[in-house]
């Protein structure tokens, strides 16, 4: 039997969306943690920046590197921010726990 | 279309990006080194520069009959773009003004205020004018990193880093979404640049792979103008920012997202209109319903104008429906008269203290005929024009998308659009009901209006506009279709 396999363009989007969807549930599923949420959310992201430099390696054009090291100069400055905002809230609440996040509603 | 290659001829076509950056640069360090007063000189300068910004797109509008496009192609400039600047820049400037006298009064007022709007702003220039995936996305985060920032700008307070924390939150989601979506278009359509994409997708047949990236994409930037059921960060975020960032949110970014919208479905994804079509048809009948039904059993009255400007934008997705010139003049038609309207009504929430703070309640409301007839009418008056009653703004508003709509034969949401309206009709007039009928409840306390006479000058000027839009509706009408057939 051969075992050998050439990595397809389809199983590195397999992957990313795997990772992207990972991403998601821990979101959504997750009831714990605030730096739970981001670091699910730099998965999203990253998980984003596999597609792109996989398309731009299959395509064998650079525009998708150049977006994906973008992307991640974004999402540096975003964690920066969530984390930032996180520290104001847990000066506030005493807690970053996902459950207080529950003043605002109505 | 144009497409220059020297460098210096890029800058000066995006002049007004480029002297925002400079100036918000400028500006942060300007006032990091400034030690008394560095809000109020800051928030001056904005102002003055915001002004400036208005004149120097004014002035640019001969030269772009034709679109230009400048960097590489990643940045479009033309009639267009200009226009919508303007208009960005004239909601920033009302916003700076209620937010310089808002935070001046609940003690929360620090330079930095002026210099994220200013940024936010410059994300919302690079937005309307964006030309390739790049430009949408940084603009587009840019202006939404700024805003998480203001939505926690009052750290002491106990609700504000809780808004922060979720706009942050489904903010991001709605990056990732949107960024997923782009990747599947660049690699489904081989580039990122509008141009490009506009002349492979004219001629694709069916591929379920840019039919997914459009998807993703549209999910993430209903996101951003919180379209149903994409909605749900829009009533915290605005009951927990403070009041006057709350302003800034419901007039300034809509309207850079719902033309970005414009500008991306009508140029690049114009060939898969028929796919895009039935989604956004769902986004505007989904908010527009749920606009009407959930504003009603508000009290806050921020809740309430969140769900207000969630059922707006449910109208305005309605001229996008409806395509083609008549609906793009709609859309810039609707966002313009949504935007005065809502800035004439924050302008009286914002008026209107208790102990300091702008009001919260509806309940706070009652008997307001009596202690300030003139906000009391004010009110009376934009909530008629929210609810579209003629001659007011609002009315004509309603009116050229409901046409645009028709004209396309989608008469069912023209339908749903009328009547969601008269639902939402009651939670507008239930507010001049509890202004003018309702007795103040024994021990309530005291509503101070704020004396600063900038702000009462803004919200008088909201209200000519309101007032006075009967008078020239045409001329706007046929403005707004010169402007968007650079779009088409």
């Amino acid at each position: 039997m051969d075992i050998t396999m050439e990595i397809t363009l389809a199983h590195y989007l397999a992957v990313a969306g795997l990772l992207f969807t990972i991403g998601v549930f821990g979101i959504f599923l997750n009831r714990k943690n605030l730096i739970i949420i981001l670091m699910s959310i730099e998965l999203m992201l990253l998980a984003v920046n596999i597609n792109f430099v996989a398309f731009s390696s299959f395509m064998a054009d650079l525009t998708g590197q150049v977006f994906s090291m973008f992307i991640l100069t974004v999402a540096a400055a975003e964690a920066a921010i969530g984390l930032a905002i996180l520290v104001v809230f847990f000066r506030n609440r005493g807690s970053i726990a996902v459950e207080d996040l529950s003043q605002l509603k109505g | 279309m144009i497409q220059s290659v020297d460098v210096f001829q890029d800058i000066k076509t995006a002049m007004p990006e480029v002297a925002t950056a400079a100036f918000a640069l400028w500006l942060l360090v300007f006032s990091a080194f400034k030690k008394h007063q560095a809000f109020a000189v800051a928030s001056f300068l904005s102002c003055a520069f915001l002004v400036g910004i208005i004149v120097v797109c004014f002035g640019m509008f001969g030269q772009y009959d034709e679109p230009v496009v400048a960097f590489g192609g990643l940045y479009i400039q033309d009639y267009f773009s200009l226009s919508i600047k303007m208009l960005i820049a004239l909601g920033t400037l009302i916003s700076l003004i209620y937010v310089y006298f808002d935070m001046k009064q609940t003690q929360i007022g620090r330079f930095e205020a002026p210099v994220l709007m200013i940024l936010s702003m410059l994300g919302m220039f690079f937005m309307v004018s964006a030309h390739d995936l790049l430009t949408l996305y940084v603009g587009l985060e840019l202006q939404s990193l700024a805003l998480y920032i203001l939505a926690s700008f009052n750290r002491h307070s106990y609700k504000a880093p809780e808004a922060g924390m979720k706009y942050f939150i489904l903010g991001a989601i709605a990056s990732g979404m949107l960024l997923f979506g782009m990747s599947f278009v660049y690699g489904f359509a081989g580039h990122t640049g509008f141009g490009v994409l506009e002349e492979v997708l004219n001629g694709t047949t069916y591929n379920v792979g840019l039919t997914v990236g459009l998807a993703f994409m549209l999910v993430g930037l209903a996101f951003k103008i919180s379209a149903v059921p994409f909605h749900m960060w829009t009533p915290d975020v605005y009951q927990g920012a403070p009041a006057s960032v709350t302003a800034f949110f419901a007039i300034v970014p809509k309207i850079a997202a719902i033309c970005l919208i414009m500008r991306l479905l009508n140029g690049p994804f114009g060939g898969l209109q028929d796919q895009w079509v039935q989604i956004v048809y769902a986004l505007s009948m989904a908010s527009m319903v749920l606009g009407a039904f959930a504003g009603l059993v508000q009290t806050s009255i921020k809740r309430l104008l969140a769900y207000s400007s969630i059922g707006n934008i449910g109208y305005a997705l309605m001229g996008i429906v409806a395509g083609g010139a008549d609906g793009g003049a709609s859309v810039v038609v609707y966002m313009t008269v949504y935007m005065i309207m809502t800035a004439g009504t924050f302008g009286v929430v914002l008026s209107l203290r208790k102990g300091g703070v702008a009001v919260e309640e509806i309940a706070d409301f009652k008997g307001l005929s009596k202690t300030s007839p003139f906000h009391a009418y004010a009110m009376t008056l934009f909530m008629f024009s929210l609810s579209g009653i003629p001659p007011l703004a609002g009315f004509f508003g309603k009116l050229v998308v409901f046409k645009a709509a028709v004209d396309s034969g989608y008469i069912v949401l023209a339908v749903i659009g009328v009547l969601t309206s008269v639902v939402a009709a009651y939670y507008y007039l239930r507010i001049i009901k509890t202004m003018f009928f309702d007795e103040e409840d024994a021990g309530m306390d005291e509503i101070q209006i704020v004396p600063y006479a900038a702000q009462h000058g803004t919200l008088v000027a909201t209200l000519a506009v309101v007032v006075g839009f009967c008078v020239v509706p045409a001329v706007l009408i046929e403005y707004a279709e010169v402007l968007v057939r650079s779009l088409f």
